[in-house]
Order: structure tokens, then C-alpha cells, then sequence
């Protein structure tokens, strides 16, 4: 491998970081459609030979996201000749781990993939080329995700969207499963990135090829699916209803549809001066990290 | 670099005279190749040398600016040799991240309630004294700079709060902005309005923010930032009762000074709460400035918690011709419409200039979910720890960089308290002051299900 500041970069060398949604449960239920995990990879192996054939000194990096764990699975600046072969291995490697770490038998549902994870992990590894001197390849992230959206993720995954947002580094999203992913949708929105949804799953190496390929540099010469209007709106801690107008606790920031007396998250009386009583959302944070 | 091993030696061998510190450190950093010549020849006749000395010492006095820097910052001194007696390139990384660390324990040791609404005015000093050149070219245009970061990096960490803009000039404050959520009215407000005439009152200044800010509603936070350049204040009346009445009034007042300390100013900053400081220059001037984009611990009896209606905007069809309430202009598409009265809005966060209902988008709160969510500070590793290095992980957990040093041992590395993986320094930083969540604790679903059930 040349060292890096020896290379010279031009504005079209990229460095894709893929995350590859592995969820067992996700794909167990894609079973029964003609689209299934091995097909899903040999589409996405295509893919990056076609990104590392663009460009000699294109960049590509794979995480998995898993259902329990997440983990690098390949590296083109490390790796061999022997791509496919050195990913699949690591892949299958990553599976075995990700099942090995289950503690619940069954799950009821899909289950959600573990997103935020991946999407620090990739901030993180991006952070180091930005670091590695002022000649890098433009980085982006794609995430080929199918699982739902995790409730429990929205703080984890709106943090690493405005992180990302800060450093311009635009999140794709491709959504294979049949439901749009709300998170993603919001991510592509705020980074300004591309959110697609390919109609027909089989013919996901050309929807790849054709939107996710280009380098940023060329995407404004192109006509990429326009972003689609994200819905703002937030839903209500009580009910989960979405609302236009709600009300919005001063300390915590928790959102409700009706006037309440107390705040059920932070336990704080409203309408009058509180006592120097700690918060119940510092008793939140401090049990749950 | 022989220049710089000379001039080591010099400091390291001979007299401990400043002035022929200083020749060495003039002849090593500027490489000026007829002052090395000198020291070279310095170090082969004594005599000679003495001589020069007090020649040097005459002309130190009478010193350039550019060559006193070298001399004052002395940093020949932070010069390491291995053991070969080869120079040693500086260890700044694990310096730097050390002071970053106490900082972070610093803000996070007590875990408290922070003031997420805030009403911020910042009073900018542009009097006489504002046109001093001590700052380069002038205080005012640095101030105006800092100023404008900060009006960035305030709105990022708060989105949900408000900024104002006054000035002291000629003994009087006007208000140059009013409270408004949009960082570009006020940047602009600010950059046209630059110049400085006659004398600042800090009274003036404190009576109007004590005014306006008197109008706000209860559950939010006011503060007031005061950025003085001038030595003295100019007031009508007792200042006292005035700072008596901003502590009456909630309202926390800090002050940056960018010439000297004022009793007056430290006085008013103990009396409401705030954090007085004195720049030394200007990357100082900043990290001051910056320090006050975080939001402060909430002082109970300073804002009543209190429920607030705010409305969800949802943007308008595209293609659909409007005319917007905030600029009075048609536009086409691309806006948002409040939902209680439905005028046309260009950007969120606002405050609907019809109904005056507070719009917002569900990202502007998550925005500042971090700051009452925050991550543990990472912890060192021992060095015992270190020592059986065939157990600990060889790669940062976050970006993959080899945790080992030249010679495959273990370098400086911090772990997470919770899910125990292992970082390099520099994810260390981004992860707790850009990212927000430790990618380890994320990626493992047992200890979110842990955490999630103690919620």
C-alpha cells in the first residue's frame, strides 16, 4: 500500500463506507420473496468491484450491522487481492459471532438491526482519514439497510446524523426490506444524501451502480432521485401520535399532546418553582450508561 | 536541523544567559544562516564569545517584535533527545489529550440539570478603547470574528435558544438585534454596524438587557455575555443597585475582558452567577468565547420548569407560490406553514411572526438530547494493564487504528467504562465532543437491553 500522502487525490476518489444490514431475523423473512442474503451479497460484492475498478485509489469499507454486535468486515486499503474471498469469510466469521452473542431463543418480529453502531463506527474511521492530512478521499456512507427502525436508537442515531452533517459527510440510504425507514429517510434529509427505495429488489446492483456509484464530486452534474419530503412532525411520548402542535417540557425536552401537570419523563411539576430536587432525568442518565 | 541541536547544546552547556538563549533560539527558528555562523564560531573562542554576548545584549533590548516571540515562548526548551541524542519530535498528542481529558471531567464530574432554553444577549464593548491594536489588526474586528463563531456554534448546540445583539458606544447601549433564533440576521446586523466611537457604561448596557430580557417567559434561561474592552465604565447612575437589579432579575451575567480585570466586572459576575475571565490573546479570547456555547448548569430557582406550546411544521407543497410572513417576498415553494395559522414560513427554528407560536422540528430537539444524555468519560488505561498486552484488543475499536506503538507495544489508549473497548486518543475527543455515543456500547444489543430496563 503507498503511503498517503504520496498519492494524490483528486476530487473524484472516494472512500465508501458500506454498512451491510446482516439482521438473521430481517433476512429469515425475506425467505419467501425471491431475494435472499446470498443473492443480496453477490449484488453488493459486484458493487464494489465496480467502485474499486472507477477509480484506482477508491476506497471501500464494509461494516457489518448486526443483530447483537457490529464489526468491520472488510477493508480495500488493507485487504489482498483475494476480495471477495477475504470478505465473505470475515462475513461469515461476523454471523457466527453476531448468533453466539443471542441471549433471547426468539424474537417476536423482525427485531431491529443495531445502526447506530455501525453509523459511529463508520464517523469514527472517517474522522481518521480526515485526519491523515489534508489530501483524502471524499467520504461517504451507504447504508443498505431492510430491518425496522429500533425506537430505542433515535437519540444514538440522530447523534451520529448531526455529527455527520457537521463534517459534510453525506449518508446514502438504500431500504431493501418493504417498509421506508424513517431514521434513514431523516439521515439522507439532513446530510444530504440520497434515499432510495428500489422497487424491484432484484435489480438491486443496477440501482446501486446507477445512483450510489458516482462520486460526489460528479452528483451535481446528474439527476439522482430528488430527496423525498421527510416528515418533520414529532409524535407524543403518551400516546405516540403525531401531532402539529404539542406541548414541550422546559427541562427535558419531552414532547406531550395534552397539558399535563407533571412531566412524566423528568418528573417535574410545572407552574410553579420546583425544589432543589435532582432531576429525574440526571437519575436517567446516570442509571442507564 | 544541526542549527537546532547547536543551539540546544549552547543552553544545555554554557551560561544560563537569556540573551544567548535567545541568539540560539533567533538562529534556530529563523534559520538565519550568518547568526549560526556566529554561534559556531561562539562555541570555538570563548573570548570572542563573551564579547558578542554584550554586543547581543545591547541589540536584545531593542529586539523585533518577530524575534521576541522566539525568545519569549523559550521553546528550544521543549526539545527531547532519545537516547541516541537525536532530537525527538515533540509529544504534543497525549499533552493536549490530557488537558482535553480534565476538561471533560471537569464539565461532566457533577451530573446536572442544564439550561436547554436560553435568552442570551451578548453586550459587545465598541467604544474608544475597541479600536486598540493589541489584538491584530484591531480588538473590535477580533471581537466582531469571535463573536460571529460563536453565533454559530451557539445556535448548533442550542437550537431551541435565542441570541440578541447589544453595543456599548458613546456612554450609550442600543440594542442592535432583538432576540431571534437566525445566526445569518444577526452576523449581518453585527458586520454592518462595525466602529467605535467614545466611552462604554456597563450600567447602560446592564438596565437595557435587564429590560428586555424582563419580558421573556419564565421557564427560560437568561444570560447576558459581556465582552469589554474598555479599562472603566461611564455610568449615569450606582451601578451597584443595577447589577442588585440583575440579580434580582435571574439573570446570569458573565464577562470576557480583553484588556485588564476590573473589579467591577468580577463584582457583577460573582453577584449573578456568571464567569468573569481576561483574555491573554486571541486564540484565548476564543476558547473563552466558545465556552459559553454549552449550556450552563440550570440553577433551580432560576427558570420555572414549565410545559410549552410549540408547534410542527410540515413543509408545503413544492411548486407552490406563497408569500412568506418573515420576509414579506413570494416564493416558490420549499417553506413550511404554521399549523395554527397556516402563514408561510421559510426556516425553522422561529417564532411564527402571525400567532407567535414557537415552531421547531422534531431534529432541532433531538439536537440537544446529547446534552442530557451525555456519555461517561472514557478511562485511561493503566499502565499495569498495558503490561500483558497480548489480552488487550491491537486496533481501536471506532476507526481501527493500531492502538500499538513503533516496536508493538501497547501506545496510549482510554477504554469505556461500560462496554470496555478499547479507543485511540483521538476517537477519544471526537466521540465525546462531536459524535455523542460510544460506538462499543452501541454496537453490543446486551448492554442497551441492560440499560434500557434500568430506564
Amino acid at each position: 500500500m503507498t503511503p498517503v500522502s504520496s498519492k494524490l487525490y483528486a476530487d473524484d476518489v472516494s472512500l465508501l463506507m458500506v454498512l451491510v444490514d446482516t439482521n438473521p431475523y430481517f433476512w429469515s423473512s425475506m425467505k419467501n420473496t425471491a431475494f435472499t442474503f446470498p443473492k443480496f451479497i453477490s449484488h453488493v460484492l459486484a458493487f464494489l468491484n465496480s467502485i474499486l475498478l472507477l477509480n484506482q485509489m477508491n476506497q471501500v469499507v464494509v461494516i457489518a450491522t448486526g443483530y447483537n454486535s457490529c464489526d468491520y468486515v472488510f477493508d480495500s486499503s488493507t485487504s489482498s487481492m483475494q476480495r471477495a474471498e477475504c470478505l465473505l469469510e470475515k462475513l461469515e466469521d461476523f454471523v457466527d459471532k453476531d448468533e453466539s452473542l443471542s441471549q433471547e431463543d426468539s424474537v417476536d418480529g423482525i427485531g431491529f438491526s443495531l445502526l447506530s453502531g455501525s453509523l459511529s463506527m463508520a464517523l469514527c474511521y472517517i474522522q481518521r482519514v480526515f485526519r491523515s492530512g489534508p489530501l483524502h478521499p471524499q467520504p461517504r456512507i451507504l447504508c443498505l439497510h431492510g430491518s425496522p427502525d429500533g425506537p430505542g436508537q433515535y437519540v444514538a442515531v440522530m447523534n451520529s446524523i448531526f455529527s455527520a452533517q457537521r463534517s459534510m459527510v453525506p449518508i446514502d440510504s438504500c431500504v431493501i426490506g418493504s417498509q421506508h425507514s424513517a431514521f434513514l429517510q431523516q439521515a439522507s434529509y439532513i446530510t444530504g444524501g440520497v434515499y432510495l427505495k428500489p422497487q424491484v429488489s432484484d435489480g438491486l446492483f443496477q440501482y446501486l451502480s446507477t445512483v450510489f456509484a458516482t462520486d460526489l464530486h460528479s452528483r451535481s452534474f446528474l439527476q439522482l432521485p430528488r430527496p423525498v419530503g421527510v416528515d418533520f412532525r414529532a409524535s407524543c411520548f403518551c400516546h405516540k401520535n403525531t401531532i402539529d402542535m404539542g406541548f414541550i417540557c422546559s427541562v427535558c425536552l419531552s414532547i406531550f399532546c395534552k397539558h399535563h401537570k407533571k412531566c412524566s419523563t423528568c418528573g417535574s411539576n410545572f407552574g410553579e418553582a420546583r425544589k432543589q430536587d435532582p432531576s429525574a432525568s440526571d437519575q436517567r442518565t446516570s442509571d442507564g450508561s | 536541523m544541526s542549527a537546532l541541536e547547536k543551539g540546544k547544546e549552547h543552553v544545555d552547556t554554557g551560561s544560563s544567559s537569556s540573551a544567548e538563549a535567545a541568539i540560539a533560539a533567533a538562529a534556530a527558528n529563523s534559520g538565519s544562516n550568518s547568526k549560526i555562523r556566529q554561534i559556531r564560531e561562539m562555541n570555538t573562542e570563548e573570548k570572542r564569545f563573551n564579547q558578542e554576548e554584550e554586543d547581543e545584549e545591547e541589540n536584545g533590548r531593542g529586539r523585533e517584535a518577530w524575534e521576541r516571540t522566539y525568545a519569549d515562548e523559550r521553546s528550544w526548551e521543549s526539545l527531547q533527545e532519545d537516547e541516541s541524542g537525536l532530537l525527538r519530535p515533540i509529544d504534543n498528542k497525549t499533552l493536549s489529550h490530557a488537558q482535553y481529558r480534565r476538561r471533560l471531567r471537569t464539565a461532566t464530574a457533577a451530573r446536572i440539570q442544564k439550561g436547554l432554553i436560553r435568552y442570551l444577549y451578548i453586550i459587545i464593548d465598541f467604544s474608544r478603547a475597541a479600536a486598540e491594536m493589541d489584538y491584530k489588526p484591531s480588538r473590535m474586528v477580533v471581537v466582531a470574528r469571535q463573536v460571529e463563531a460563536f453565533i454559530r456554534e451557539f445556535f448548533d448546540q442550542n437550537p431551541l435558544s435565542q441570541i440578541g445583539l447589544v453595543i456599548l458606544k458613546d456612554g450609550v447601549a442600543h440594542c442592535l438585534t432583538d432576540l431571534g433564533g437566525s445566526p445569518e440576521a444577526h452576523i449581518k446586523a453585527l458586520m454592518g454596524k462595525l466602529g467605535t466611537s467614545g466611552d462604554a457604561s456597563l450600567q447602560n448596557g446592564l438596565d437595557l438587557v435587564c429590560d428586555l430580557l424582563n419580558q421573556i417567559p419564565s421557564y427560560g434561561h437568561r444570560e447576558a455575555l459581556i465582552l469589554y474592552s474598555a479599562l472603566s465604565t461611564c455610568d449615569p447612575g450606582d451601578i451597584l443597585e443595577t447589577i442588585q437589579k440583575c440579580k434580582a432579575s435571574k439573570i446570569r451575567c458573565s464577562v470576557i475582558g480583553l484588556s485588564a480585570e476590573l473589579y467591577i466586572c468580577k463584582h457583577l459576575c460573582q453577584e449573578t452567577g456568571g464567569m468573569y475571565f481576561v483574555a491573554l490573546d486571541e486564540p484565548h479570547l476564543k476558547e473563552l468565547v466558545l465556552e459559553h456555547a454549552p449550556p450552563p448548569p440550570a440553577i433551580a430557582e432560576f427558570a420555572v420548569a414549565n410545559l410549552i406550546k410549540m408547534g410542527f411544521p410540515q413543509r408545503t407543497a413544492e411548486g407552490v407560490i406563497s408569500i412568506c410572513s418573515c420576509h414579506k417576498e413570494a416564493k416558490v415553494g420549499g417553506g413550511y406553514s404554521c399549523p395554527r395559522c397556516k402563514a408561510r414560513i421559510c426556516e425553522l427554528p422561529t417564532e411564527c411572526c402571525i400567532c407567535g407560536l414557537t415552531l421547531v422540528s422534531s431534529p432541532h430537539l433531538a439536537r440537544s438530547y446529547h446534552h442530557l444524555f451525555p456519555i461517561r468519560p472514557f478511562d485511561d488505561v493503566s499502565p499495569s494493564a498495558l503490561k500483558d498486552f497480548h489480552k488487550l484488543p491491537k486496533n481501536c475499536f471506532g476507526c481501527q487504528l493500531s492502538l500499538l506503538n513503533p516496536g508493538n507495544l501497547p501506545g496510549p489508549q482510554v477504554a469505556c467504562p461500560n462496554c470496555k473497548q478499547h479507543f485511540c486518543l483521538d476517537c477519544d475527543i471526537y466521540i465525546h465532543e462531536s459524535l455523542h455515543n460510544c460506538p462499543g456500547c452501541e454496537s453490543l444489543r446486551n448492554s442497551k437491553t441492560i440499560s434500557d430496563m434500568e430506564e
